[in-house]
């Protein structure tokens, strides 16, 4: 995995609470055995029309969103499904943070695996971020994960929690597995004595 | 000793690392996999040269993508075929038994792994699928993963696992006539939420629970992940060891003994405390039915479509008006009476004996409405041959409804049977999310009880009417 790096981007803003992850990539779309290509399918249902034409209205297909890599959710975004082909198909369309209140838990694990930062803010700011898209669409903020804060425009910082361990997984492109296989002579030890 | 919950007994007794800011080495004692959710995690296995720990605490199974019309060769999707042939090639090259489609021991993965007797109390269970907190009826520690770590699974037959906190559901009261086990879940998450559990594992307690047999425990664990909650578990009893002994994975003999006497140990201690804790009262509950697209848009059947005007929180306002919209529903309008077009009896949630027994009770001498497609899927392969033995399906076929082949089915639209669009569907499943069913199928989520009722209705009916 990539090293995670600061960065800038606008945020497209999907206010819906619950969005669960049959949204994010519907059923019919994981008889895949790939990981990839998974973003033109993103959010399909309420992407496009019937004959497979983008629906102007939803933020995603807004010009002025066009190449922004924040997605600004509602409440409890993830839920459902364990799939992940949700956050495989929001990094293949280009996302690399999500910005909500809350995530749902199996979601925000599998999100973390793949390069896609879960940022949980409070309630205040959350509808202050939507009140700025929605008088500037064209609004940027910086995910400094380093300093594990969200840097809005005049210098605001807001501070955001995530657990030492994923934050040295992000930083410095590490997987899981890897840490799990240094472990093998404790897994050993752990099976010898519980049987 | 601190007194403990049934979770932390079970929790700690598979810790195999713990240190300081970094989540936990949880051991897993028993993997399942299916078709759909594995393929990417084998290639990550050969991309890393990798073997499978142990092979033999992994079992597989077909379910997801499997056609229930016709099972007598592979399904004819191309793409359904493709994950059929890469599950048989993964299992034969790292030696993992698998069940594949009209296998005696088939069917949907949260059925078969009880039924077999490998879901047992006190383990650690996962699999790739977020249902897995239905074998925690078992007062096993169960839950759903991704891709990402039925790989690290594979590799290591352990989890990195952040510690949940506890929450207590106790179920005081007995059921009802009419009211089943889905009632009682329903009735929690239109209490608390589609995210009132985010973060915690429920233990449910209280007569409401020990008086429900194995296949209504599994139900209402089952559906603990709609609420967001890790996990569900109801500590193990007489019920549970009677519905696990001579299974084919059970304890035999001596080790049966020694197995029950373990068991018996993993009840939550007097005295231990939960983080949260929440009572029902399960002799009050009346049917319950979801009216949205989230499975907390739940009412009694004897209720009407609440009003996004009368919804202070903003949020939760828009998403109300959302559902009425895409559901095509009125405020104010009462759900009973309302016409569908589909019954589907079926799934991990409702797919058991124990529903089609209760399904079949209220079709027995009685006909479908004729604008109605019913389709009644067992869980398994087990589930349909004993339902036959017991003539099940002559009932379910002289109503008029269709008795298929095991498999998710329409729980999820991926295998062929689905809704099509503006259809509306009574369902014993688990999800009424946008399209789950079907693109642009209209689910309601209801009992077994209330699924055959509205089944000869052809419109959402009330069961107890016809007891
Ligand atoms: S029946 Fe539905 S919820 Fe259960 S495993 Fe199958 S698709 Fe998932």
């Amino acid at each position: 995995m990539e090293p995670y790096r600061k960065f800038s981007s606008r945020m497209i803003p999907l206010p819906q609470e619950n969005v669960d992850t049959d949204q994010i990539i519907p059923a019919r779309f994981l008889k895949t055995t790939e990981k990839t290509g998974l973003g033109k399918v993103l959010f399909c249902d309420w992407r496009f029309d019937e004959s497979g034409n983008p629906k102007p209205d939803f933020a995603l297909n807004r010009p002025e969103m066009a190449g922004a890599s924040i997605l600004l959710a509602g409440h409890n975004f993830g839920c459902g499904s364990s799939r992940e082909h949700a956050p495989w198909a929001l990094t293949d369309f280009g996302f690399r943070a999500l910005i909500s209140t809350t995530f749902a838990d199996i979601f925000r694990n599998n999100s973390l695996k793949n390069g896609l930062l879960p940022i949980v803010v409070e309630k205040a700011v959350h509808a202050k971020l939507f009140q700025m898209v929605k008088e500037d669409p064209g609004v940027e903020v910086t995910v400094d994960l380093e300093s594990q804060a969200l840097l809005l425009p005049g210098g605001e910082s807001v501070p955001f929690p995530i657990d030492p361990y994923s934050k040295k997984c992000l930083l410095q492109g590490l997987d899981d597995l890897g840490y799990l296989l240094s472990f093998s002579a404790k897994i050993a030890e752990h099976e010898k004595n519980a049987l | 000793m601190k007194p403990k919950t049934l979770f932390e007994k079970v929790w700690e007794s598979h810790v195999v690392v713990s240190e300081p800011d970094s989540p936990v080495v949880l051991y897993i004692d028993l993997h399942l996999i299916h078709e759909v959710t594995s393929p990417q995690a084998f290639q990550g296995l050969r991309n890393r040269r990798l073997g499978v720990h142990a092979p033999h605490r992994v079992v597989a199974t077909m379910d997801h993508i499997v056609p229930t019309g016709n099972q007598s060769g592979p399904p004819t999707d191309p793409l359904a075929a493709r994950l059929v042939k890469e599950l048989e090639k993964n299992c034969a090259e790292y030696g993992i038994s698998l069940y594949g489609i009209g296998h005696s021991n088939n069917g949907i993965v949260h059925i078969i792994g009880p039924e077999l007797g490998l879901t047992q109390p006190g383990k650690t269970i996962v699999c790739g699928d977020s249902h897995t907190s239905t074998h925690g009826a078992f007062g096993a520690l169960a839950f759903g993963i991704g891709t990402s770590e039925v790989e690290q699974v594979l590799a290591t037959q352990c989890l990195l696992q952040r510690r949940p906190g506890t929450f207590r559901v106790h179920v005081d009261g007995r059921l009802a006539a009419g009211v089943e086990a889905k009632d009682i879940i329903l009735s929690l998450l239109a209490r608390i939420g589609a995210d009132g559990g985010t973060g915690s594992v429920f233990e449910y307690t209280g007569g409401g629970i020990t008086s429900l047999n194995m296949d209504e425990r599994m139900t209402v664990c089952n559906m603990s992940i709609e609420a967001g909650a890790r996990a569900g578990m109801i500590a193990p009893d007489s019920v549970t060891f009677e519905y696990l002994a001579g299974r084919p994975f059970a304890p035999k003999g001596a080790e049966w003994d020694k197995a029950v006497s373990q068991w018996s140990q993993l009840r939550t201690d007097d005295g231990a405390s939960y983080d949260r804790e929440i009572t029902i009262d399960a002799a009050k509950l009346e049917p319950m039915i979801t009216y949205g697209t989230s499975p907390g848009m739940g009412l009694p059947i004897s209720g009407s479509i609440p009003d996004p005007d009368r919804e202070p929180d903003s949020s939760k306002k828009q998403a109300l008006s959302k559902a009425l919209s895409y559901m095509d529903l009125r405020p104010g309008q009462p759900i009973l009476g309302q016409k569908i077009d589909v019954v589907f009896i079926g799934s991990c949630t409702n797919g058991r004996m124990s529903d089609l027994r209760a399904a079949a009770r209220v079709l027995k001498g009685r006909k479908v409405n004729p604008n109605v497609r019913a389709l009644v899927v067992p869980g398994s392969r087990a589930i349909k041959n004993a339902a036959q033995v017991e003539g099940l399906d002559r009932i379910f076929i002289e109503a008029g409804a269709e008795w298929r082949e095991p498999g998710c089915s329409m729980c999820i639209a991926m295998n062929g049977d689905e809704l099509t669009p503006g259809q509306y569907c009574v369902s014993t499943s688990n999800r009424n999310f946008e399209g789950r069913q079907g693109k642009g199928g209209r689910t309601f989520l209801a009992g077994a009880m209330t699924a055959a009722a509205s089944a000869i209705e052809g419109a959402v009916a009330d069961v107890r009417k016809l007891l």
